[in-house]
């Protein structure tokens, strides 16, 4: 008998209710509504799936995407430059068709390489006749400076990446070229590590092409580019630095590939060498990945008004001591003026056509170009035709009248600026929308790296939808993304890609490679992360009594409490009075959250994130999840808040600080680097607990002590209520809060691990480092002060020992402070003039 | 005429540097009218390394490293340079304005096609339609482009008055155009501009020129200053210089040290120095006429 169900989904699915625009070629059917042989795979087995199926797999990339650190970080408001969004329907290639991009791909880097070096070298094109001078004359990434570089040994393009788009009749155009530093291969292969969890069964079946193989290409080549071929050369990858949009994909990269990421202030060259900035001293690097604009690479010989780059730079390649990849002027060649001259420039270098065409494209700086574009600007795009120039891609057929008479006039004006093409309809690929597929207009980026001679392909891509603008129509990126699975006919090795770093086997690099700039950030972050603590528990501490009191005055505990503020620099003079209950509390209340004041809890709290903004590359993505956290607006803001819900707010930020340390001791390896984490983080301790000494002594008046609450800021009333079982004594509060090297809050202990890190920190010879001797002063000081006999003259005479003693401990550990910081950060500020 | 040149540079620092990287161009450059007989460069203290090339423009650059720190560094440029007087074409001879661009397009001298170069802005100098507008008054169809330039030089020196105060190192020709006030550079970056917007490729030359104390005075050490002034491309002639500030055919009392786009290309000291503070620069140049016996 048959048992009436849930009618099964039918063998399709949402493939069989997708329809593709008519008469235009779609990716995965074919103009007779058949799904094309290189999906059948994936569409039969998608087929079975529920729309909740979609659903669920659709979070759970979100999820995985989370966890990759590839999405938008909560917190983060900037827009990751790829997009955060991944469509959870690939973009799948049949091997022919594929073949035939790669053969076509390969031969526009190589010809693009051939003439780069020319054009950066013995310019025989230009000699010859083979290009219009204008072409390198009127092009601003034609940089004088970088102009013989090409003569060197070393390659001229290394890494190379195309935005290709095809036609509604299914041909394949080159749209872009990306020579300097190309970007998404990054992103291309985060796709892949989240997509092929979420769809393992589609993307096993499909036996799509893996990706790592190109990353170990990359890996090689750069490797065999050391100028001195040296085996295992030191490879950095050169950032911009964190405020670049595409700072991620670099962290991500660097990682991947093995290679310590470095920013221009972290290298330095030292006779025409290029080394970078250690703890432990200069280190040579042998080759730079470089991912910052030509420009910028070298203050002193290019734009002067940027210290991204590293002076001296260009002069170290001169002198083949290190090898760039790519050459800096690569630039040069991502210009649409170049896509006229290419067909005869292939047939003249390589003797043959060009297997894949550009876009067909005008330039004005020939007559016939201009006049071209002058007669076509309703159905063509006016494009810069260089990189650098101001103007965009412009669309003349949306311009008022006016405007098109300007661009008309400075395109007569200016000739070599402006190149034109035709508004190219292009083809779609399905995309999951809600509840169906929808077919979207895309481009696909590939990526070409060079390898023992020849260029290999990456055999994948990254996709990015495209939007239209809603009055005009003009086609935009959708900040949605797709994976393109190259699917083959031969079974793919089953080579599993879930870890990163599972296919790459990395060399041992010296684990304490850590550039002076890290150490340094991660010294302030340790201060600030313990300063953050700190205050915190100052305003707890008030917060909670505030929570108990009735009436409208202070009592004698809180009047002693507010004055122990005052000296401790967290409230303002007048609380030396009395106030009332609500003037504190508001008070408060702006010190916790404010955060454009300098030195409330929300301001060091941003500073904090800063901090950890700038090292985000040595933070696992668990850790990175705690810092978001601790970043999460409260709940509440200052205007309502009330007492106790700012102690929630204090309580929750406490038990995400505590995550953070946790997250550091267990997680960090114990490097160098950790090192300067802890030691920023034991001087601020240990500079807190001589303060808040010095603020108790001056806090004291005949009614009230501060004891108790000194001993709730430092987190140690139990310890004393277990040994003492008696109202807080100042003898035995200033031996907890100092003397005791038990107490992991006490200055004793802190100097005790302050010395011992010292003492491994990296140095030259075999000499004490004079910051250990200093610390060796303070704990002969601390030990040999007699703090009782400190305490019964100041008790039973009024003896002023005790405040003399505290400042020279305090002083004592400014000194440290600032030894460290000249021994080990002083990268002092590069001028250029 | 022969001179001995010396051109001292000296950086005093508020506080220690401990790495400075120079490029110098300070190397008169041999030319039609010129040839550097000696040369040498003296610091102190003395970089950690020194090394020459050519630049994109022939100049000779000097990439010099110091290390260790110091607070004060003194570079010194000696040089013997012989210079000839320069052999104009007759104007007449010279093609006009409007065809120098045309002609150059279809040359296939080397020289021309180099010169193709120098008919496009630079990083310094756009070129723009008030620009065009303004040469143009000289730069008649028809007329010989030597006797336009000529006129246009003379022109720039009338227009303009030489004003230390009113501009800095980095002031754009737009400003100059618009103030009408300015020093050599600025004169020589403005007719660049005027002349490659009305097609006549033009480039920027740094020098020296020896000065005349007023009649009866000795001539004091270190009252002579860099220079600048313009050379434009005339096809079957070469380059001839230009000087708007003096409104002269530069002959033999301009030494030429370095050419390029504009001054970015020639700067003669340019150094990015980690620590220092702030600094004083201390610049003083002496062109001296050399007793011929005695050298």
């Amino acid at each position: 008998m048959a048992i009436e169900s849930q009618p099964a989904p039918a063998a399709a699915g949402l493939f069989q209710t997708y329809h593709p625009l008519p008469g235009v070629y779609d990716e995965a059917q074919d103009e007779n509504g058949q799904p094309r042989s290189h999906w059948a795979h994936f569409t039969r087995s998608t087929g079975r799936f529920h729309w909740e199926e979609w659903q669920g797999r659709r979070e759970a990339l979100r999820r995985l995407r989370r966890d990759f650190g590839s999405a938008d970080q909560p917190g983060e408001k900037r827009r990751y430059y790829f997009g955060p969004d991944l469509d959870l329907v690939p973009l799948l290639i049949s091997p022919e068709e594929w073949q035939r991009l790669e053969g076509g791909l390969r031969q526009r880097a190589h010809l693009f390489d051939l003439v780069m070096r020319d054009c950066l070298g013995p310019r025989r094109l230009l000699a010859e006749g083979a290009l219009p001078p204008a072409l390198l004359y009127a092009n601003p990434a034609f940089l004088r400076p970088c102009a013989s570089l090409g003569n060197q040994p070393g390659p001229g393009l290394s890494f190379m990446a195309c935005d290709l788009v095809r036609d509604t009749s299914g041909r394949w155009w080159v749209l872009n070229d990306y020579t300097r530093s190309p970007h998404g291969a990054g992103p291309a292969l985060q796709n892949r590590l989240a997509l092929s969890r979420v769809l393992p069964g589609e993307f096993r079946d499909a036996q799509v092409r893996r990706l790592a193989e190109f990353f170990q290409s990359q890996r090689d080549m750069l490797r065999g580019l050391a100028p001195n071929r040296q085996e295992y050369p030191n490879v950095v990858l050169l950032t911009p630095g964190p405020f670049n949009a595409a700072w991620p994909e670099h962290v991500f990269l660097a990682r991947y590939l093995g290679f310590t990421l470095v920013e221009g202030a972290d290298l330095t060259v030292r006779d025409r060498r290029v080394f970078i900035k250690t703890l432990e001293g200069l280190q040579r690097v042998e080759v730079i990945f470089r991912f910052l604009e030509d420009s910028l690479c070298d203050p002193l010989e290019l734009r002067a008004d940027s210290v991204l780059g590293v002076p001296g730079l260009l002069e170290a390649i001169r002198g083949d001591q290190v090898t760039v990849a790519n050459l800096p002027g690569s630039a040069m060649m991502e210009a649409s003026a170049w896509y006229p001259f290419l067909p005869s420039l292939c047939r003249r270098l390589l003797g043959t056509d060009p297997e894949l065409p550009s876009l067909e494209t005008w330039w004005c700086g020939q007559p016939e170009g201009m006049a071209h574009t002058l007669e076509r600007l309703d159905t063509h795009v006016v494009r810069p035709a260089f990189p650098g120039l101001p103007h965009r891609v412009i669309w003349p057929q949306n311009l008022t009248a006016d405007r098109r008479k300007k661009l008309v006039r400075s395109i007569q004006e200016n000739p070599y600026q402006y190149c034109c093409q035709a508004i190219l309809k292009t083809a779609t690929a399905p995309s999951l929308a809600e509840g169906r597929l929808e077919p979207r207009e895309y481009v696909l980026r590939v990526f070409m790296t060079a390898a023992r001679g020849d260029w290999t392909v990456m055999p994948g891509g990254i996709v990015q939808l495209l939007d239209q603008e809603e009055d005009t129509g003009v086609p935009i990126p959708s900040g949605v993304t797709k994976d393109t699975w190259i699917v083959s006919t031969a079974s793919v090795p089953p080579v599993t890609l879930l870890s990163p770093a599972g296919q790459i086997v990395r060399l041992e690099r010296n684990p304490s490679q850590v550039p002076s700039r890290s150490a340094d950030n991660l010294f302030w972050l340790g201060r600030y992360a313990e300063r953050l603590e700190d205050m915190i528990r100052v305003y707890r501490c008030v917060l909670a009594r505030l929570a108990d009191q009735t009436g409208n005055e202070m009592g004698q505990e809180l009047a002693a409490l507010a004055r122990l503020l005052v000296h401790l620099d967290l409230l303002p003079a007048r609380f030396q009075q009395p106030a009332s209950l609500q003037s504190l509390e508001n008070e408060i209340l702006q010190r916790v959250y404010q955060s454009h004041t300098q030195g409330t809890a929300r301001e060091v709290l941003a500073r904090l994130r800063q901090l950890a903004f700038f090292l985000r590359d040595r933070f696992s993505g668990d850790t990175w999840r705690i810092l978001a956290k601790l970043g999460e607006e409260p709940s509440t803001l200052a205007k309502g808040a009330q007492a106790a819900q700012a102690l929630a707010y204090l309580n929750q930020l406490i038990v995400h600080l505590a995550a953070f340390s946790g997250m550091e001791m267990e997680n960090m390896t114990r490097g160098h680097g950790w090192r300067f984490l802890d030691i920023g983080r034991r001087l601020e301790r240990a500079i807190n607990a001589v303060t808040l000494a010095q603020a108790g002594l001056s806090a004291e008046d005949a009614y009230s002590s501060p004891l108790e609450a000194m001993l709730e800021i430092a987190d140690s009333s139990m310890t004393y209520r277990r040994r003492y079982f008696a109202q807080p004594q100042w003898l035995p509060v200033l031996d907890l809060l100092l003397a005791d090297e038990t107490n992991p809050r006490a200055l004793a202990f802190q100097l005790a691990a302050l010395k011992e890190h010292l003492q491994q920190l990296p140095r030259e010879g075999h000499q004490a480092l004079p910051e250990v001797r200093q610390i060796e002063l303070l704990v002969e000081l601390l030990a040999g002060a007699g703090l009782e006999g400190m305490v019964e003259a100041r008790q039973n005479a009024g003896g002023s020992e005790l405040a003399e003693f505290l400042p020279r401990l305090a002083a004592g550990l400014r000194d440290i402070s600032n030894t460290l910081t000249h021994r080990y950060f002083s990268h002092a500020n590069t001028q250029v003039n | 005429m022969r001179f001995h040149l010396s051109h001292r540079t000296e950086y005093v620092y508020e506080t220690d540097v401990s790495v400075s990287h120079h490029l110098l161009r300070l190397t008169p450059f041999n030319h039609g009218r010129q040839r550097c007989l000696e040369h040498q460069l003296f610091f102190d203290p003395q970089p950690k390394s020194v090394h020459s090339h050519l630049d994109y423009y022939g100049n000779e650059s000097v990439f010099v490293t110091l290390e260790g720190v110091h607070r004060r560094w003194r570079i010194t440029a000696d040089s013997v340079v012989e210079c000839w007087p320069a052999n104009h074409p007759a104007p007449a001879d010279t093609p006009p304005c409007e065809q120098i661009a045309g002609l150059l397009a279809a040359s296939a001298l080397a020289d021309d096609r180099a010169a193709v170069e120098f008919l496009h802005a630079s990083p310094l100098i756009a070129c723009r339609k008030e620009y065009a507008e303004y040469a143009q008054v000289s730069c008649a169809p028809g007329r010989p482009v030597l006797e336009a330039a000529s006129e246009l030089t003379r022109r720039v020196f009338t227009d303009f008055q030489f004003d230390p105060k009113a501009t800095h190192v980095a002031t754009p020709v737009d400003q100059v155009f618009r103030e009408r006030r300015g020093v050599c550079q600025d004169f020589a970056q403005l007719q660049i501009a005027c002349l490659r917007s009305a097609g006549i490729p033009a480039l920027y030359v740094s020098g020296y020129l020896e000065t005349q104390p007023p009649p009866g005075q000795p001539k004091l050490v270190g009252a002579d200053a860099s220079h600048a002034w313009v050379a434009f491309y005339c096809p079957g002639h070469g380059w001839i210089e230009l000087d708007p500030t003096n409104n002269v055919l530069p002959s033999d009392r301009h030494v030429s040290v370095a050419r390029g786009r504009d001054f970015g290309d020639v700067s003669p000291v340019r150094g990015v120095i980690v620590g220092g503070g702030n600094h004083i620069l201390n610049v003083s140049v002496d062109v001296l006429r050399c007793d011929h016996h005695a050298v």
